[in-house]
């Protein structure tokens, strides 16, 4: 599975497909983290052949609708529970993230366990997500954002790579020492 | 030297880069140590509410009395009430950038006119130390 773009949040309906003996069988819905609706059918398929006797062969998607966030204009907290593999092993793991939408948050995860775990996306799987009230966070560098009132200074402002412009430190010569004290 | 410029919920910021560079926002919220939630107000400057990196924008000695997450009309009633955009325009920084957005903008006619109004300025200049000395 590809992260790329941003991620999306997918309500998956899908049954083993109607029989004589069993015109009617049970349907299964799962909440799917994907970049479109097709990958997260995939996924769905995926997952149901973990946990029952299905598979996409002999089932039917019923329904896949994008679920899209209610209130997308303030930051929320996000708790997310996951499962991943690792090169040496299968582990779980809690992390929470600070974003405008859940959607948001899993895309920060993916980056995140790619950045400092080298995971790639197709070994992890997400196990629950909730928002997290402020105080009952438990990872102090979301905690310390969270607070009532934040205030920081941004010292030492090195500029960066721009479009049409280098890095500072990618500059062979220069006739000015830079500012980096902005108050 | 001391900080007198902060990432706090109400400090106005001038964006850098992007699709907004130029334009004046509000921190509304903080998300986390690389980013901040900024509206404009939208009605006033033209920025809707949206997350940016602290990389793209620079803090301005400005602030303007919001609760965390305000809502629009709380934003521009603030705005309103601060006379945050008159202060603004009133600044060295924004005077600045206003001269340099309208010599960026002025065609080739128009930086001839500047060059004869400099030199009929000088003449003015010369002829009164003249005077002066004399």
């Amino acid at each position: 599975m590809t992260v790329a773009g941003e991620m999306r949040q997918y309500q998956v309906v899908g049954r083993k497909a109607g029989t004589d003996e069993n015109p009617n069988p049970e349907a299964y819905r799962m909440i799917i983290f994907a970049p479109n609706p097709t990958t997260a059918k995939s996924k769905f398929w995926y997952f149901m052949r973990q946990f029952r006797k299905m598979k996409k062969t002999t089932g039917e998607i019923l329904d896949c609708v994008e679920i899209t966030e209610k209130n997308s204009r303030t930051v929320k907290n996000y708790g997310i529970w996951l499962r991943y593999d690792s090169r040496s092993g299968t582990h779980n793991m809690y992390r929470e993230y600070r974003d405008l939408k859940l959607t948001g948050a899993i895309s920060q995860l993916y980056d995140e366990m790619a950045g400092r775990h080298r995971t790639r996306p197709r070994s992890i799987q997400i196990i629950r997500t909730a928002t997290v009230a402020a105080k009952d966070l438990k990872r102090p560098n979301g905690a310390q954002f969270a607070q009532a009132k934040v205030k920081f200074p941004l010292p030492h402002r090195v500029d960066s790579a721009k479009r049409g412009q280098k890095a500072l430190s990618d500059r062979t010569f220069s006739t000015v020492r830079p500012t980096t004290f902005f108050g | 030297m001391g900080f007198s410029r902060y990432v706090e919920v109400g400090r106005v910021v001038l964006i850098s880069y992007g699709p907004e560079a130029g334009k004046l926002a509000t921190v509304i919220d903080i998300v986390d140590q690389n980013k901040c939630l900024v509206e404009g107000p939208e009605e006033i400057t033209g920025v809707s509410r949206q997350v940016v990196p602290f990389r793209r924008i620079a803090l301005t000695d400005l602030t303007v009395k919001i609760q965390r997450n305000a809502r629009a009309k709380q934003l521009k009633a603030a705005w309103k009430e601060a006379d945050t955009l008159a202060k603004w325009e009133g600044s060295s920084w924004a005077k600045k950038l206003a001269a340099k957005n309208k010599r960026a903008s002025l065609s080739d006619f128009d930086r001839f006119k500047v060059m004869v109004a400099k030199q009929q300025k000088s003449r003015i200049i010369a002829k009164k130390m003249k005077e002066l000395k004399a």
